[in-house]
């Protein structure tokens, strides 16, 4: 029975319980985070983090939701009232219904009802999750529109810019896991995987497009240009407080952890257990594949943490010449070999055919790339020694030093 | 533009070309490292990485208090003679020195039954308001008399503005064994030269006033 017919003979009120497990997971998870990123980023910048609330600082970010919801909730004069209200409730709401298609589990039992934990299962769910996280994107856009502010505008028109061009190079990467699973349900591809092999092995470079844009999606470090503190503030959520600023926080939360469930769910084998440890998923009736699921999830969110730690803040330009120039063009040409690939093994060839074709196609590569580094070594070249500048100039490799450069110009003027 | 004027003007825009033609500026291409490679500049993951099984290195302050360095700059006081009398006589060289104007001083006049510190003068109010103070050292440098020092209390924080203004009794220094808490009379044979050379070193038994019933405690450790 495939999971789609399973979630079909769900009961209503189990999909209620099932929604709302959904969003628990999702809020404890969050607060979790939290406490996990404030935890693991100071140990990684030598510091202890919050221990003081709760045994090991677990209460932490609790107590600074209930610090959040108590706030005074202020509406700025300038606002567009409407919109200001309903742009934090749309970027969250969003960041939760992502989470609708993920499984979590294969096939278990819950209250006596054989099903699996998953809301519901699209024959297009990926494409759902890419579609709402786009909407999700309206809330930062009305956010910082509607403030009547400078520098959130310029965060959400930053942000939205930002997870536009990212998600066309998510979109692109997640096509060759299309084509390998031959569907667009996230249970499908799951399972495809579970029977070859995990996505991440074949479809690498996929992967490594997907996760760079993910992060650029999630406007996380060191693609956090939209709430860059340095330079605008606090981004789009600048004018708010109280519980609105605290349904973006979920959201951002949320979402992250979302696109590191999509990430696990369709490159990494989804719930099931990695190869050689398959026996695990019998365990518990089943349910012991949520710890593999969150395992996985929680290893694309260290690495969101990580890169948090280690990296500072792109420049805008880099950033956008680095999602149209590289990701999308490398995710095309990548689409063009796994198409081809792919089409080469249906239409029956042996096995030396493709893994020939595969090889030609790292050897042009090879010979492409080291063209262009000659031409770029070429270009790097010492130039021949000219004139140095009329200017005092500090010294650098190559040029002669200032003193220098003063006996030239006075020669130059005496000529 | 009248069409007289434009060949003119082109005339002349050719002779300023031909002197700075902009594509013949002389520059110097500067051989600049250019990025590292993919291995060096995933140095960084590495040593975060790394930071996360280091010792940490904070300190868990209200748990556990860091000894200050022993020349810290921290919260004023006025010292004493060995006998209990004030250094203070109130000449607000400290009041004058003082950079952020933290430190307000009244003098009065020492009487044979209000001798406070030796000689004429002593500090009738003293108050250095804490939430001026930059802790520079000015005023310690500028008192004549060594009654300005600095301790090493640094937890100056308080609910209320009124709070941080520190009066004399706050910042005076506790008697030690052998002083006798003024006003009382001087040493006996001693004026105020023998006390700023030091030649007081204890307190003498006819200093002691009818109104201090109880002659002072010797158990005092703190020396």
């Amino acid at each position: 029975m495939t999971t789609a017919e399973l979630l079909g003979q769900d009961p209503g009120w189990l999909i209620v319980v099932k929604a709302l497990i959904v969003f628990v997971i999702c809020v404890v998870s969050t607060l979790m985070a939290v406490w996990t990123e404030r935890r693991v980023l100071a140990k990684m910048q030598l510091r202890v983090g919050p221990n003081r609330v709760g045994p090991a600082g677990l209460l932490q970010s609790l107590s600074d939701g209930v610090k959040l919801a108590l706030k005074e909730d202020i509406i700025p004069a300038a606002a567009d009232k409407i919109v200001f209200i309903i742009a934090p409730i749309i970027a969250a709401a969003m960041c939760f219904m992502s989470f609708a298609v993920i499984p979590m589990t294969g096939a278990v039992t819950l209250f006596g009802q054989k099903t699996a934990m998953q809301l519901t299962d699209l024959p297009v769910g990926v494409l759902y999750i890419l579609a709402v996280t786009s909407i999700g994107v309206y809330g930062v856009v009305l956010a910082g529109w509607s403030s009547g502010s400078t520098y959130p505008l310029l965060g959400g028109l930053r942000s939205s810019a930002q997870v536009i061009s990212y998600e066309i190079a998510m979109g692109l990467s997640l096509v060759a896991v299309f084509i390998y699973a031959s569907s667009m349900s996230t249970s499908d591809i799951v399972n495809a995987q579970h029977e070859n092999i995990w996505n991440v092995i074949v479809l690498f470079p996929s992967f490594v497009i997907y996760v760079i844009s993910m992060v650029g999606e999630t406007n996380r470090a060191p693609f956090d240009l939209a709430e860059a503190e340095g330079e605008l503030v606090g981004g789009f959520h600048t004018e708010y407080s109280s519980l609105k600023f605290a349904l973006f926080f979920l959201a951002e939360y949320v979402n992250i952890i979302a696109v590191s469930a999509l990430a696990a769910t369709l490159f990494l084998g989804g719930y099931h257990a990695p190869p050689g440890l398959g026996f695990t998923e019998a365990w518990l009736g089943g349910w012991f594949t949520i710890i593999w699921f969150f395992l996985k999830v929680n290893l694309f969110f260290f690495i969101f943490m990580w890169l948090r730690a280690s990296l500072p803040r792109m420049r805008y330009d880099q950033f956008m010449k680095f999602g149209w120039k590289v990701l999308i063009p490398v995710s095309l040409l990548w689409i063009l070999v796994v198409a081809t690939l792919r089409v080469i093994q249906q239409e029956g060839a042996s096995r030396i055919v493709t893994l020939s074709f595969a090889v030609g196609i790292v050897l042009i590569v090879l010979a492409i790339t080291s063209v262009f580094e000659k031409s770029k070594e070429k270009s790097r070249a010492p130039q021949p020694v000219g004139e140095a500048p009329d200017f005092p100039i500090p010294s650098l490799p190559g040029v002669t030093s200032l003193n220098a450069s003063r006996q030239i110009s006075t020669g130059d003027d005496h000529e | 533009m009248s069409d007289s004027l434009e060949p003119q003007k082109l005339e002349s825009e050719k002779l300023e070309v031909a002197h700075s033609d902009i594509n013949s500026v002389e520059y110097r291409e500067v051989d600049q490292p250019g990025p590292g490679s993919l291995a060096q500049q995933s140095k960084g993951f590495w040593v975060t990485f790394r930071a996360m099984f280091k010792k940490n290195l904070t300190v868990q302050y209200p748990d556990v208090k860091a000894p200050t360095e022993e020349r810290f700059h921290g919260r004023h006081q006025l010292n004493r003679h060995p006998d209990g009398l004030e250094k203070c006589i109130g000449c607000e060289l400290c009041a004058w020195a003082c950079p952020a104007d933290a430190i307000y001083v009244e003098g009065g006049n020492n009487t044979p039954e209000n001798q406070v510190s030796p000689g004429e003068r002593h500090g009738a109010v003293y108050q250095i308001n804490y939430l001026r103070c930059i802790f520079c050292g000015l005023c310690v440098e500028a008192c004549p008399t060594r009654a300005l020092t600095m301790t090493n209390e640094y937890e100056l924080a308080d609910k209320s503005r009124e709070k941080l203004i520190f009066e004399k009794e706050d910042l005076l220094a506790p008697l030690r064994a052998g002083m006798l808490m003024p006003p009382h009379p001087m040493y006996p044979g001693m004026d105020e030269n023998n006390y700023y050379r030091g030649e007081v070193t204890e307190s003498h038994p006819s200093q002691k006033t009818d109104s201090q019933a109880a002659p002072v405690q010797t158990g005092d450790t703190r020396s």
